[in-house]
């Protein structure tokens, strides 16, 4: 059902392939000659398969890196490649989701989730195609992955907040994206059903092993979802951190307080203050 | 009693009520029917003379609605162009909102010059009337499209014909609807004011002669059937769009389900 999961099996080169790279890549805004510099010469690979989480201070160019590697923006400089080609150049299968669920009013739950395959290829021209009944029987396998195969037929206004963003995971993934790219997408919800989330992707990750880059402020979500954490430095960013996390999986939310989970949280915690308090004395 | 019985007892009473108070006023000050019909001398006026009145109903009924079928067209197009090309909104708007401030009255004699009297100047002063406010709630509707949600739909190859059709244009709809009401009516003014100027026929052209003979009840029931003939177009698209945008409404019909 999921080819690409296949070929990763099969082909263990490939899996340890590198999915996202950027090399020297910078962006600055502006005019030429009273540029603002939004993200410094950044480096950074992940491998496919990979769940990397990228936390920092506010406005450092977390976003800006999601961006460019969606293919939204280039780079100033540098390259960014993604899947083996340099982005812009041609359409990606690539998942994304953001902390508004912006699920259509008009459209039902399932014809939400439904609306990529309506739109990437080769699924655009199955949906055409009648192929919809598959399609409509794919929708409802991955909502009942996330535990909403009960409200395939809701309108967005009947969910609350939580299963909205399932929704929107669902939506994200229907393409079976190589790269699923996720910018703070739990950051509107309460704890408990943050934290509810976070088992949901993890095992939605864990079935299906897409490449992920999440951006993300909770230090405690970085170290329960990802395999590695990149700590960026104030704006202009740049990574100044970058470690591996390896707690066994599937990690639960009692995990969270172990004295080594809590030293991780501690270590990324100072580093961002100072990146912090450094742009601050930079600033003045 | 239901709270929405409530409501429109009360709205049906203030009709009422208005058609009461003004009757009462006329005969307690006995004013004259040259210079204010009581609603009763109009109603009889009405059924009198409906056979000869008809006519000019029809009139006025297809003009209006060619004039407004027309402009739903042009305004649709110059909407979904400046809606979506930030380039076109920069172009055009200043010409649109130069040419929507120029008082249509002042076109009307333009347009008899141009296609003599009668139904075509009609057409096109209710064209001229109504195509401004589409313009303007399309590209609204267009250009508030969540800026995550595009990103979504690039990242995905969708191209910006793949956006308009898919994002753009339905939700754009409640806009589209909540204007057409609104150009509906202003299609009347435009069609009856031509009517009024340059016409031998049409509502307008009706209450023109009346008032020249000083036939003030027959003004009156003209200003009537446009009354009613607006009143029925307005709940017809208002039927209409509680079909195709039920989904932007209903929220506060299930908030409490």
């Amino acid at each position: 059902m999921f080819p690409t999961q296949a070929i990763q099996q099969g082909h263990p080169s490939i899996a340890s392939s590198i999915a996202v790279e950027l090399s020297q890549a910078a962006v600055s805004f502006g005019k030429p000659g009273k540029t603002v510099a939004a993200l410094q010469e950044t480096s950074l690979r992940i491998a496919a398969g990979e769940f990397v989480a990228l936390v920092g201070p506010s406005g450092c160019g977390k976003s800006t890196i999601l961006r460019l590697t969606a293919g939204l923006l280039n780079p100033t400089r540098g390259a960014v490649i993604v899947g083996g080609r340099e982005v812009g150049a041609k359409a990606l299968r690539i998942g994304m989701a953001f902390q508004n669920p912006t699920m259509l009013p008009w459209l039902t739950i399932e014809r939400n989730v439904m609306l990529p395959l309506k739109i990437v290829r080769p699924f655009r021209s199955g949906y055409r195609a009648k192929r919809r009944t598959e399609f409509r029987d794919r929708v409802h396998a991955l909502l009942a992955d996330v535990g909403l195969d009960k409200f395939a037929n809701h309108y967005p206004w009947q969910l609350s907040g939580g299963m909205l963003q399932r929704a929107n995971l669902c939506r994200a993934l229907i393409h079976e994206p190589s790269l699923l790219l996720l910018d703070e997408p739990f950051g509107a919800l309460d704890q408990f059903t943050r934290e509810e989330l976070w088992g949901t992707m993890q095992s939605l990750w864990l079935k299906r092993k897409p490449t992920v880059l999440l951006i993300t402020h909770d230090l405690k979500e970085a170290g329960f979802l990802a395999s590695r954490i990149c700590v960026m430095s104030a704006r202009p960013g740049r990574i100044i951190d970058d470690s591996a996390v390896d707690f066994p999986r599937p990690r639960t939310i009692d995990m969270t307080f172990d004295a080594d989970f809590v030293a991780l949280n501690q270590r990324l915690r100072d580093l961002i203050i100072d990146a912090r308090s450094d742009a601050a004395i930079q600033g003045a | 009693m239901s709270y929405d019985l409530r409501r429109r007892l009360w709205a049906a009473l203030l009709i009422l009520g208005f058609f009461a108070a003004w009757e009462i006023l006329c005969l307690v000050l006995q004013v004259s029917d040259l210079v204010l019909p009581r609603p009763t001398q109009v109603f009889a006026t009405l059924a009198a003379r409906f056979g000869i009145l008809w006519p000019h109903v029809m009139q006025t009924l297809w003009t209006t609605m060619i004039g407004f079928v027309l402009g739903v067209t042009v305004g649709v197009v110059i909407g979904a162009a400046i809606g979506v090309s930030r380039t076109a909104y920069d172009t055009v708007y200043p010409l649109l909102i130069g040419f929507s401030s120029i008082p249509k009255v002042a076109v009307v004699p333009i347009f008899v010059l141009w296609f003599g009297s009668g139904a075509t100047p009609a057409i096109l002063t209710a064209l001229a009337m109504c195509f401004f406010p589409i313009v303007v709630n399309i590209a609204t509707g267009l250009a508030t499209t969540e800026p995550e949600l595009e990103d979504v739909l690039k990242s995905l190859g969708a191209s910006r014909l793949d956006i308009l059709w898919n994002v753009g244009l339905p939700r754009t709809m409640p806009f589209f609807f909540a204007s057409l009401k609104i150009a509906v009516t202003f299609a009347f003014v435009g069609s009856v004011l031509s009517e009024t100027v340059a016409s031998n026929k049409g509502i307008g052209n009706v209450m023109m002669t009346a008032s020249s003979n000083f036939d003030v009840p027959l003004v009156f029931a003209g200003l009537f059937l446009l009354a009613a003939l607006g009143i029925l177009l307005y709940v017809a698209f208002s039927l209409v769009e509680a079909r195709v945008t039920g989904w932007a409404t209903r929220r506060q019909g299930f908030a409490s389900a």
